[in-house]
């Protein structure tokens, strides 16, 4: 049987697996694929993505010519890399795990990249730090406000070694850069933001927002419980843990993402 | 060397060398005796030579996890005329497994900082292995800044499996620190040099690793990922741990192919744990001339280089028919 991918629902009805409830999936789509019973936020592609959150018709996508290659020649257990990303791209229809580029959201222009967790988890190889680092020093030519909106349960791509491991180094030094500038980062956390994602651009906001409940943290829950031998903690890692602790500023609906962004743009505008 | 303690694929090295100390402490003097332990350990040469030249990326994980390698602890007794220890983050705790600290080298004075794995099991304990945790990147970011503050030049010793995955990691901001510590030392106003010891375990690294040269010691690693968690995840077993090291790339030699790393510093024949002395001597020529190609140049020409030289990071490709909306005029 053909394995159902994780989070991109198929068919008339789905399970929430926030409430367990069967829910009919138009309903949960008008409501941005949002559950109607418990609110669960269900994932969400990086073109809906940019649907949601920019205004009708404005996004002009950068840097489309950008595309992964293999530079280990790795080959997992599986396939070949450079097949993995065939697959991957045939089923998503994105050339990798970032969509950036401009738009507008409530009429403010603003530089906006999006990462994709269907698309290798999500995960920050040298076409996603490519992206991404690029937006961000034409978001500070341009001065643009910045904001990314993170889907990313793989953090830092294995597959591409130590030149993923170096993209959390570029981004988070061209954000330092834009930071210098002036510029405004909104960083928008949803579910999931893990690893060397999260260890690197996604926590770098001069604003964090979360989506609710996502799971958001460095290590993962079974490298943690395999470490640590105890069980973890109810609502461990969630945007409500890390409010409760202090490293997100707002945990705002999917709902209110957009007028939230506009309005946080209006405090910090020059 | 301590059969017990040595490595699967050093065992011939061990037994060449067991023989010599059997002939030495027997009857050292006569002539047949000397003939025989001098071409014994010409012998011994030649297979530690073979043996380290050709080692595998799992050998090699295995050489830099040796327990007689030298530590951070080892370097700052060696390498440093005098070393002066700064603890704290002054927010939650003292680390153990980062060690910091003003030192000098030679004529320079830097600001040491370095990954602590301990020997003693209760050493070990104390330092988590070498996995910091967030107190740990938040003490070496306040030593770091106090160097910038009066131009001393920073050195970083990586050696760690990992930043610690633990609860309180995760609640302290285990993915923030690592971030802003990359975030800040990509604009430090100081010179920054790194050097691989060790284990370069993955974002834990890197929390260290961003700097003006970033060097590794001949037999350690820097991986995205260790070899047993890629094993773990991408083969479904950590059987696979010799596959997924080959696999990973993460060599000192492959990495300075990947221009990711500027240079390799030798180890003694054998691997460092052989000779702490000579691998201490040679850390110590590398941080000198290092120092002094940066400390004559201006902060600005540093920084412009520093972020340079990451901003070239990553293999892609990129249809050069393909072009981009124009740019807007900023105000």
């Amino acid at each position: 049987m053909k394995r159902q991918k994780r989070g991109v629902p198929e068919g008339l009805w789905q399970r929430c697996p926030g409430c367990q409830n069967v829910i009919f999936r138009k309903e949960a789509e008008r409501r941005l694929n949002i559950c109607p019973e418990c609110e669960h936020h269900f994932y969400v592609s990086a073109q809906e993505r940019i649907r949601q959150v920019l205004d009708e018709g404005t996004f002009e996508e950068w840097d489309q010519a950008l595309v992964p290659t293999d530079p280990l020649e790795f080959k997992d257990r599986k396939k070949r890399y450079s097949e993995r990303l065939q697959a991957e791209q045939l089923r998503t229809g994105l050339s990798d795990a970032a969509v950036t580029g401009a738009g507008m959201i409530r009429a403010r222009r603003v530089a906006f990249g999006v990462t994709d967790s269907a698309f290798i988890m999500g995960s920050m190889g040298s076409v996603v730090g490519e992206r991404l680092t690029r937006l961000i020093e034409r978001a500070g030519r341009e001065q643009l406000p910045l904001i990314i909106i993170s889907g990313s349960g793989g953090g830092a791509r294995m597959h591409e070694g130590i030149l993923s491991l170096m993209q959390m180094a570029k981004v988070s030094a061209a954000l330092a850069q834009y930071d210098q500038l002036g510029g405004l980062f909104i960083s928008v956390l949803t579910n999931p933001t893990m690893g060397g994602v999260a260890a690197s651009f996604a926590s770098l906001g001069d604003l964090v927002l979360a989506e609710p409940k996502a799971l958001i943290g460095f290590a993962g829950p079974r490298t943690i419980k395999n470490t640590i031998h105890i069980e973890l903690p109810k609502g461990f890692q969630t945007s409500e843990f890390l409010l409760e602790h202090g490293f997100v500023d707002r945990i705002v609906t999917r709902q209110r993402l957009k007028s939230e962004i506009a309005q946080l743009i209006d405090y910090c505008g020059k | 060397m301590d059969s017990k303690r040595s490595l699967s694929f050093e065992q011939p090295i061990h037994e060449l060398q067991q023989r010599i100390d059997l002939l030495q402490e027997n009857e050292p003097d006569s002539a047949d005796r000397t003939e025989e332990i001098r071409n014994l350990k010409r012998q011994l040469a030649t297979v530690t030579e073979q043996v380290f030249k050709n080692l595998s990326a799992w050998q090699t994980v295995e050489v830099a996890r040796h327990e007689k390698r030298p530590h951070t602890a080892d370097y700052l007794r060696l390498v440093c005329d005098e070393f002066v220890e700064l603890h704290g983050d002054r927010n939650f705790g003292d680390d153990q497994a980062i060690r910091s600290g003003f030192a000098k080298i030679e004529q320079y004075k830097v600001m040491m900082i370095g990954h602590q794995k301990g020997r003693t099991y209760k050493e070990r304990s104390a330092c988590y292995f070498g996995c910091a945790h967030p107190e740990g990147y938040r003490k070496a970011m306040a030593k770091m800044q106090l160097a910038a503050k009066y131009q001393i030049p920073v050195v970083t010793l990586i050696d760690t499996p990992g930043a610690y995955p633990g609860i309180g990691a995760e609640e302290r901001g285990q993915a923030w620190v690592i971030a802003e510590n990359m975030y800040e030392m990509s604009r430090l106003r100081t010179p920054i040099i790194c050097v691989v010891i060790g284990e370069g375990g993955s974002g834990g690294a890197l929390g260290l690793g961003v700097g003006d040269r970033i060097a590794m010691l001949e037999h350690s690693y820097y991986s995205v990922i260790s070899p047993e968690g890629c094993a773990g995840i991408l083969w479904k077993s950590h059987e696979f741990k010799e596959t997924a090291a080959e696999a990973l790339r993460f060599t000192s030699a492959n990495l300075k192919r990947l221009g990711v790393i500027d240079d390799i510093i030798e180890e003694p024949l054998g691997g460092a744990h052989q000779d702490h002395q000579q691998t201490s001597l040679s850390l110590k020529e590398y941080l000198v001339r290092v120092l002094r190609d940066l400390v004559p140049r201006s902060m600005d020409e540093i920084i412009a280089s520093r972020y340079e030289k990451f901003r070239r990071m990553g293999v892609f490709l990129e249809d050069p028919a393909s072009v981009n909306p124009p740019e807007q005029g900023s105000a």
